[in-house]
């Protein structure tokens, strides 16, 4: 016994959901075309989405002065509308500097705007503009290092999957990279003395999908949890643009793993420094991520403009 | 720490609670298996998927080399497998197939997908 999705009825029940189908629906969360983004740890994503990091856990690599740093993070995205998100993240430190007690508090509070510029399904492409802000006096200043000024940061984030390369390279096409390109302006051209430059900021996560591999190019007889890995490299550089005489480049590489499941992601990277200013040895992050649309569809996972 | 720890409860609580079958449908697997080489023309191609389907706004197609349909055009949910997608095929001939399917799960997340079978004697 079957039921076929060709009959009259189903025929005329698809052209009329098609007309009250939510414009959202493949925006939800990282989708462009069949390949799927994750939500990565260390750079930005290039969609608006429902979800939240809950909690991100960074132990990271001692700086130069030999201090260490912990850090619980809190980060929740929701969209206003299909195309229109916002964010929000804090997170609380513990720094633990050489030969005295620790200090813990809150961090600086960053809220975000974003568009979803474009998404490219058949070429797997996306593309969003965002303006992040790190706010001034919403964390500890003195004893933690937070900023005593407001900074505005626009940003560029970007995904391009390999999905379109010829099937002839099928196994280049689950590759994929996001990225982001961005400034920061602080409000404040210096601190206590110490200037506050302009930056550059750039990063990028190559990301190799297993589910795609899967899906969509040869079942290689994965099944869970390694059909849902997604191995990943991620690399984000901040660098001044004025205010400073020489270069204060400070980056980090952070390789990992993401699984990827149907309600929630969990992300581990290890943490290096790129250069000699951003510290030395290494540290970790782990990332607890829930999808808010898949989780809850028909109430906070949809669009604030849906509600009603 | 323990507002942090309530919250974390609070978070899994909610996963917990939250209705099953819902959420993007992924292709869990295929017959014939995705990107495989099979000896003789398949009469069907199954797709399974990880979560439930809504059938009026799911289906699948089968083109040859050549882009021409050699599917039946009877894209068919068997009773009681409501992650399960089938369609029928006509004889084929050795050559390369593509598979294209575009589903929504019971909660309206559409998702999407191809791949290719060999039919190599």
């Amino acid at each position: 016994m079957f039921f076929s999705c060709n009959d009259a009825r189903a025929r005329f029940a698809l052209a009329a959901a098609l007309t009250v189908l939510p414009a959202s629906s493949p925006l939800a969360h990282g989708f462009a075309g069949q390949s799927f983004f994750p939500a990565t740890i260390l750079t930005d994503d290039p969609f608006v989405a429902d979800e939240m990091s809950l909690p991100q856990i960074t132990v990271n690599p001692p700086v130069p002065d030999g201090s260490r740093e912990t850090d619980i993070e809190i980060d929740l995205a929701k969209r206003l509308t299909p195309d229109i998100g916002v964010t929000i993240r804090d997170q609380w430190q513990r720094l633990q500097p050489t030969g005295l007690p620790a200090v813990t508090g809150l961090g600086a509070l960053q809220t975000g705007a974003q568009y979803q510029l474009f998404v490219n399904g058949p070429h797997e492409a996306l593309g969003l503009l965002g303006l992040n802000v790190t706010w001034a006096h919403t964390g500890r200043v003195q004893a933690l290092g937070a900023p005593d000024f407001t900074t505005l940061s626009p940003t560029f984030n970007f995904g391009k999957g390999l999905g379109d390369l010829p099937r002839s390279l099928p196994y280049l096409r689950p590759f994929a990279v996001t990225g982001n390109l961005g400034f920061d302006f602080p409000t404040k051209v210096e601190s206590a003395g110490v200037p506050n430059p302009n930056n550059f900021n750039y990063g990028f996560a190559f990301e190799y999908s297993f589910p795609y591999l899967q899906c969509c190019v040869k079942d290689i007889g994965l099944r869970a949890p390694f059909n849902r890995l997604i191995p990943l490299v991620e690399v984000a550089f901040t660098t001044p643009i004025n205010r400073v005489s020489v270069s204060q480049t400070v980056g980090r590489i952070q390789p990992g793993v993401i699984w990827a499941g149907t309600y929630f992601q969990i992300g581990a990277e290890a943490i290096l420094p790129a250069t000699h200013l951003t510290g030395h040895g290494y540290g970790g992050v782990v990332q607890f991520h829930i999808y808010l649309d898949d989780l809850f569809p028909h109430s906070i996972g949809k669009p604030i403009s849906e509600w009603w | 720490m323990r507002r942090i720890f309530l919250a974390l409860v609070a978070g899994a609580a909610a996963i917990g609670a939250a209705p099953s079958a819902r959420a993007h449908a992924f292709l869990d697997h295929a017959s014939p298996a995705v990107g495989s080489s099979v000896p003789a023309s398949p009469p069907v191609v199954t797709l399974w998927f990880t979560q439930e389907l809504e059938p009026a706004f799911s289906g699948v197609t089968v083109i040859n080399e050549a882009g021409q349909r050699v599917d039946l055009g009877n894209a068919q949910f068997p009773q009681g497998s409501p992650a399960e997608l089938q369609i029928g095929l006509q004889p084929l001939a050795p050559g390369t197939y593509l598979v294209s399917w575009h589903v929504i799960s019971v909660d309206t997340h559409p998702t999407e997908g191809t791949f290719t079978f060999e039919i190599n004697p």
